[in-house]
């Protein structure tokens, strides 16, 4: 599988009044030509913070690079001038925002900010750009472009916005489609419709997909494979079916037991105890022991390596070391394992199958 | 005796009224929010969910129509006491985590804004005791009182935003999609935190959501809208197990699940608004098909779905 980018032991910080906060502490991850990579994790876990690293677009004043490197097309985009970043960014790699308010500029017409990316790099007319415009507006699915395309960013819904912010991430074919939860503003049946559009787009140009998202249905949907923040690092990446029917990290454990089931029952929702790690002073060890049940004494002490679990699976969880006890997931996540070969809780279906 | 604390009647919000650019945000509503209820209001990105609450809160005047909050209308004019009480007891937390803070104030002073204009804190350090109790309330610390809003992660700043919204004690909130930038297990926690706020201090809700699990889960009934009308009403569980418009069935058959197998075969049903065709004579309104349950259909489609009811 060709490999076309490689984010190798990155490890990133802000400068703030309080201190220095380390976001970013050793993060390495491949995306292969064609794949939807997903990126899961807990909010401030640095899911953004990585992208934005990738598309060099963190505030210089604040942020320092520490170390790492980020391959493109064999270039160490780290060592790319701001000129020759530029030349990439948008149309090679283009990446769609969280937040699509701020990343419209409120004083132009919608229409305007579509069509300067295809100006800036195609070589096309301003009426063909126009038509591009429109043809796009319409794949999204924005009710009456051709006179919705004169209208500024704040008369349309937060839905349309985002919808828009699509459109101009589209607009040149990216091989690198960065899409930092692109569907949340969304209804599902229009998000159902991005990410078909997405999903064809990557079909027809061969487009890598990142796929940052809060919502397990849609990377049920749209992943290949997907790597699990915690923290600042990726404390676990493996294919879609490894991370949702045999997850091996309590932190992956916790985050598959949040989601509330559409038969639901029960009182209270599941949610992982205590807050999120202070990043200004990262524990030592693994930063999510305190607040798991299943953290052994190790944890507090050595940050885990990342252990195998097959070719494609890897979790970084000293639960996975030889010596580590055995211990048993949360029942929800067996039901889970029990469908996946491979998994210790495997049960062969019975009957039924003809 | 349910005791309707919020009642909007026939509402209409128009854009650009009379011009070409003329966008019925809304058009003619009408639902009741019941004392210590959670109504929740779903449906397609750009169908009015954020106007309605918009409106209902007098961030816009209205086209047509009336809101009534306990009674009294809550548009037109009133006198400055009237606002201050009304803008205490309602809140809203808005949609977009960014737009809605101040990006040159400190989290501590964004929060204690709504306590200082009410007069609700004594001096100094009772101000910034409330805060860190607030922070603590949506699970940040007191470390982060003295933050800006850009040095927080999307989620981060929704919890500010929610935070904001609970300082100056309200019974009534808006809750704009209060938790679709948050991750599951934060959802979780904040979902939870409104429901214990609920029990506690019997607030009541408007919650706009598009995430259908949670909505079902938080809300006591639920109003799906589709272009400006609401095609459905239903207590929460009725309108999942037995969802009667075309919209809701298509809305329901959408929902991605944590399920990568079942994705990879599940059928969405298409809803085509021009499938109803309608004759001019017909009249399409809201019809009681069962106890509470509305449905926004002609006569024919009424008869058809009672006996698909059976
Ligand atoms: N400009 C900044 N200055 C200081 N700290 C920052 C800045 N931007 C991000 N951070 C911090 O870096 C960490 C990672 O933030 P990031 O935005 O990557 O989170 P995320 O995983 O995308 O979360 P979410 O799911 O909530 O969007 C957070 O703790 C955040 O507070
Ligand atoms: N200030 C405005 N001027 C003109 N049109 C507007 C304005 N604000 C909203 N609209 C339009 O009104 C309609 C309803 O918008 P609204 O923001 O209420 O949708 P929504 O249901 O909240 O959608 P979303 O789920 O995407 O947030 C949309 O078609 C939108 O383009
Ligand atoms: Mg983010
Ligand atoms: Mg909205």
């Amino acid at each position: 599988m060709e490999k076309i980018l490689q984010v190798k032991d990155l490890e990133l910080s802000f400068h703030t009044f309080a201190g220095e906060v380390k976001a970013i502490r050793g993060v390495s991850f491949d995306l292969n030509k064609g794949e939807t990579l997903a990126i899961v994790g807990e909010s401030g876990s640095g899911k953004s913070v990585t992208t934005k690293s990738i598309m060099r677009l963190l505030p210089e004043s604040s942020s320092e690079f520490k170390n790492g490197e980020i391959l493109f097309n064999n270039h160490d985009l780290t060592k790319l001038t701001d000129k020759e970043m530029q030349k990439i960014r948008g149309k090679d790699i283009s990446m769609i925002f969280q937040d699509p308010m701020t990343s419209l500029n409120p004083t132009m017409t919608i229409g305007k900010q579509i069509m300067e990316p295809i100006l800036k790099h195609q070589k096309v007319s301003k009426a063909k750009a126009k038509e591009v415009a429109v043809e796009l507006l319409k794949l999204v699915g924005l009710p009456n472009p051709e006179m919705r395309i004169k209208m500024y960013p704040h008369q349309f819904s937060g839905g349309q916005r985002q919808r828009i912010v699509i459109a101009i991430a589209l607009a040149c074919n990216p091989k690198i489609l960065i899409a930092d939860e692109p569907t949340t503003a969304l209804d599902v049946t229009i998000q159902a419709q991005i990410l078909e559009l997405m999903k064809d787009i990557q079909k027809k140009v061969d487009t890598s997909i990142i796929f940052i998202t809060h919502d397990l249905g849609v990377v049920a949907n749209v992943a290949d494979r997907v790597a699990v923040m915690y923290g600042g690092r990726i404390v676990e990446v493996g294919t879609v079916d490894e991370i949702f029917y045999n997850p091996q990290h309590p932190y992956t454990w916790g985050l598959l037991s949040s989601m509330p089931s559409m038969d639901l029952e029960e009182e209270r929702l599941y949610a992982i105890p205590g807050t999120p790690p202070d990043l200004l002073n990262p524990p030592v060890g693994d930063a999510f022991a305190l607040r798991s049940e299943y953290a052994l004494q190790i944890d507090l002490e050595q940050a885990p390596p990342m252990f195998q679990v097959s070719k494609t699976h890897f979790a970084a969880t000293w639960l996975l070391h030889p010596n580590a006890p055995e211990v048993e997931p949360p029942a929800n996540i067996i039901e889970r394992m029990k469908t996946f070969r491979g998994s210790r809780y495997y049960e062969e279906t019975t009957g039924g199958e003809a | 005796m349910a005791e309707k604390l919020l009642e909007v009647k026939n509402l209409k919000q128009y854009f650009n009224a009379g011009k070409p650019s003329e966008v019925k945000a809304i058009d003619n509503i009408s639902f009741t929010i019941n004392r210590g209820e959670t109504f929740g209001l779903v449906g397609e990105s750009g169908c009015g969910k954020s106007t309605t609450g918009r409106t209902i809160i007098r961030l816009y005047d209205a086209t047509d129509g009336e809101v009534l909050y306990d009674g009294v209308s809550v548009h037109g004019n009133k006198s400055k006491a009237d606002v201050k009480s009304l803008n205490q007891k309602m809140q809203m937390i808005f949609q977009d985590p960014y737009a809605s803070l101040n990006p040159r104030m400190k989290v501590l002073d964004i929060i204690a804004e709504g306590l200082d204009i009410h007069g609700l804190v004594k001096n100094a350090k009772d101000r910034k005791q409330k805060v860190v109790e607030l922070l603590e309330t949506v699970g940040l610390n007191k470390e982060h009182a003295d933050r800006y809003p850009h040095e927080f992660s999307g989620g981060q700043r929704q919890r500010i935003g929610i935070a904001r919204a609970l300082a100056v004690n309200p019974e009534f909130i808006i809750a704009d999609e209060p938790i679709s930038a948050l991750d599951v297990s934060i959802q979780a926690q904040v979902v939870n935190l409104l429901k214990d706020l609920q029990k506690e201090k019997g607030l009541t809700y408007l919650f706009i959501a598009h995430d259908l699990s949670m909505v079902k889960y938080i809300s006591d009934r639920i109003g799906v809208m589709y272009f400006g009308k609401l095609v459905e009403m239903a207590p929460a569980e009725d309108l999942y197990k037995n969802p009667m418009h075309p919209y809701t069935k298509s809305l329901l058959s959408a929902i991605p699940l944590p399920d990568p197998i079942y994705e990879r075969t599940r059928v969405r049903k298409p809803y085509n608004p021009n499938d109803h065709k309608y004759g001019t004579d017909e009249k399409v309104e809201f019809r009681e098909i069962s106890p509470e349950h509305f449905v926004l259909c002609s006569d024919k489609e009424f008869e058809a779905m009672k006996k698909e009811l059976k």
